[in-house]
């Protein structure tokens, strides 16, 4: 045969990955960002198909999907795809997922691992010095010329020895407290069970680790459990002098009752890199100079990208010739996810 | 003691002026309308001077007040104090070290990160609703960066030990190499820019460190470069450091102080890399009194004869 059509020939075995949505990689790097020579993939937002008729059609080529944060994983979808035998996902979250189906079926489930929990605890880091030492709103000052004509910005607040509470302590929750401790915070945290190695002070319950903290930091995942976890309970015990990042998900807090206690100055100030209903954020916030947001950018560094596209690439490759996952999700002990979107 | 005349060289705090009311005569400089005036007719009752960043006590003023017999600043850096005069003369002078140098290096790490990870930017862009319309760029990860520090006193140790929680390996210039420490030592601050990524000015001011980060320090740093500056403005040559901003031959620049406070070149303003800062490495509540504190503490101790809490000279 011609070199041609063998490479054509070997194109058409080459097994297939199922793409819902376009992930934030294609729209920032191009579609080939996850390509590799052992797979090809199906992209199903390409079609003029509706979805439910192009599963249908291409089911029994499935054998994977690559999904994001975006796109989720339904157990209606997971239905339409009998040879489903792994599920990539591009996020760090799993709430999008149905991992009751996932494991139900025997589909294994490959995460992010820990290769975003640097950025992550990065962001919270500086958002939380942003928001004390307030960053942002003397940088705005200083660019408005303000400095000369109106003088000394307002003093900050001194982030050494503060109470740190971590809501999460998991590979990020980790991070996070690993580097505010140079800080000379001391750290608390609330988890689903407490850690018997780890030489933080545990709280059983979030509104007890609020009260004790000046900082509370949102790093766990987004569950039935978890939703409004954040409640105006929470937010009253963490008070007036009490500042909250958020780097997780949105819906983990109450957004209404956050948003209501930053305009009364019921708690000193918050950051924010998700949102309830992300890309749309509470206009009130954007009044307050105690307030800083960013666009649920927390992973969003080149390096963090590199490293994505190796372990997305190397997680299908491994399913593909049979060898272990680099990152496999364990579905055993995992809370409730009903799979349902951000 | 409330006869005791303490002259304050500008604005700084009013809690310390408060409580210097209460315990001194207090002269507020910046309300005399005629300062050469007003120091011939007071020469006899000022004992004291209170400065700050911003303002202290060169050789005109102290050769102006002959019964001075202590200058307490209200900061680290003693740049605006003629020590030598000082010296000459037999005057006391304080500063306020320790208190301030949890929230300089807390700052410094806070404009790294606020530059590296463009927080500041992404911010602006939340609140000017182009979030609905698509994502913010990528920006560059903190973890990891190699971070060259110039001075390595109790800031620069500071900054170093909260770096190092971010796995960033450290690298140093000083007068002399300090064995001790385990950190990577170059014998000048050309060869610490070229092989760091972020540079981060935290020596005191002096003669010598005057323009330390000149052209050619700006050079070696290179396109990718980032500067931070919790020093003192005139650390940096300013104009090249500008030019070099604009036409992207540096990374990007954190900044706390300038050469001409509170003027900031306005060229800067526009640039989504650099963040500026209206000098507030130790503007926080907690510290300001801690501050105020040691000048009132460090005055009393003087005229009640007692051991100086942190004196200089």
């Amino acid at each position: 045969m011609a070199a041609e059509d063998q490479s054509q020939a070997s194109q058409s075995d080459l097994p297939y990955v199922l793409i819902l949505k376009p992930p934030a990689s294609f729209l920032l790097f191009g579609d080939h960002f996850f390509d590799s020579p052992n797979f090809q993939y199906l992209k199903a937002y390409e079609s003029p198909l509706p979805l439910p008729h192009f599963l249908h059609t291409h089911a029994q080529s499935i054998q994977a999907l690559l999904s994001s944060g975006g796109a989720p994983v339904t157990a209606d979808t997971i239905r339409l795809l009998p040879r489903l035998g792994l599920v990539v996902t591009t996020s760090q979250g799993l709430n999008h997922i149905d991992l009751s189906e996932c494991r139900r079926r025997g589909i294994a489930v490959a995460g992010a691992g820990t290769i975003f929990s640097a950025d992550c605890a990065d962001s919270v880091v500086g958002l939380l010095i942003d928001v004390l030492r307030k960053v942002s709103a003397s940088n705005r000052y200083v660019k408005q010329g303000l400095w000369s004509s109106q003088g000394t910005y307002p003093l900050g607040y001194k982030l050494g020895g503060k109470r740190v509470g971590i809501v999460g302590l998991g590979s990020i929750g980790t991070e996070v407290a690993k580097r505010l401790e140079a800080f000379g915070c001391s750290i608390s945290y609330n988890s689903r069970s407490k850690k018997p190695l780890v030489p933080y002070t545990f709280y059983p319950n979030v509104v007890e680790l609020a009260a004790n903290c000046d900082a509370l930091i949102v790093c766990c995942a987004l569950t039935d459990e978890t939703h409004h976890l954040i409640s105006k309970e929470v937010l009253s015990a963490l008070g007036k002098d009490g500042v909250i990042i958020n780097i997780a998900r949105g819906p983990i807090i109450d957004e209404k009752e956050l948003v209501r206690c930053l305009v009364k100055g019921e708690i000193r100030g918050a950051g924010l890199d998700v949102f309830e209903h992300e890309p749309d954020v509470p206009v009130e916030l954007f009044a307050l100079d105690n307030v800083v947001m960013s666009p649920h950018s927390a992973v969003f560094t080149r390096e963090s990208f590199d490293d994505l596209c190796k372990l997305v690439v190397g997680n299908l490759e491994a399913f593909f010739s049979n060898e272990p996952l680099l990152t496999p999700v364990a579905l055993d002990d995992l809370p409730h996810f009903s799979g349902r979107k951000d | 003691m409330e006869s005791i005349g303490v002259l304050m060289a500008c604005p700084m705090n009013s809690y310390l002026e408060q409580q210097l009311e209460k315990r001194f005569k207090l002269y507020r400089f910046w309300t005399v309308p005629d300062k050469s005036s007003f120091l011939a007719s007071h020469k006899d009752s000022i004992q004291a001077v209170v400065g700050n960043a911003g303002a202290g006590a060169d050789a005109e003023l102290i050769e102006a007040l002959p019964k001075l017999e202590i200058v307490a600043s209200f900061s680290v850096g003693l740049d605006k104090i003629d020590l030598a005069k000082c010296k000459e003369k037999g005057i006391r002078v304080t500063n306020t070290p320790d208190v301030l140098t949890e929230d300089v290096a807390d700052l410094a790490i806070g404009l790294m990160l606020a530059v590296l990870r463009k927080l500041c930017e992404s911010d602006r862009y939340v609140r000017s609703g182009k979030w609905k319309r698509g994502d913010y760029v990528l920006t560059t990860k903190f973890t990891g960066k190699k971070v060259g520090i110039i001075g390595l006193g109790r800031i620069g140790m500071a900054i170093a030990k909260r770096a190092e929680a971010f796995s960033c390996p450290i690298s140093y210039y000083s007068r002399t190499e300090k064995p001790e420490i385990k950190y990577k030592y170059y014998p000048s601050v050309v060869e610490l820019a070229a092989h760091c990524d972020i540079l981060v000015v935290a020596c005191p001011l002096t003669k010598e460190t005057h323009h330390i980060i000149n052209r050619e320090v700006i050079d070696a740093m290179g396109p990718k470069g980032v500067l931070i500056n919790i020093g003192r403005g005139p650390h940096v040559d300013e104009p090249e450091l500008v030019s070099a901003l604009v036409e992207r031959r540096l990374g990007g620049a954190g900044l706390d102080v300038f050469e001409n406070e509170p003027y900031v070149p306005e060229e800067l303003f526009g640039l989504d890399n650099v963040v500026l800062l209206p000098h507030v490495g130790s503007g926080t509540v907690e510290t300001r009194q801690a501050m105020a504190d040691l000048v009132i503490g460090n005055l009393e101790a003087h005229f009640q004869k007692k051991p100086l809490l942190t004196p200089v000279v």
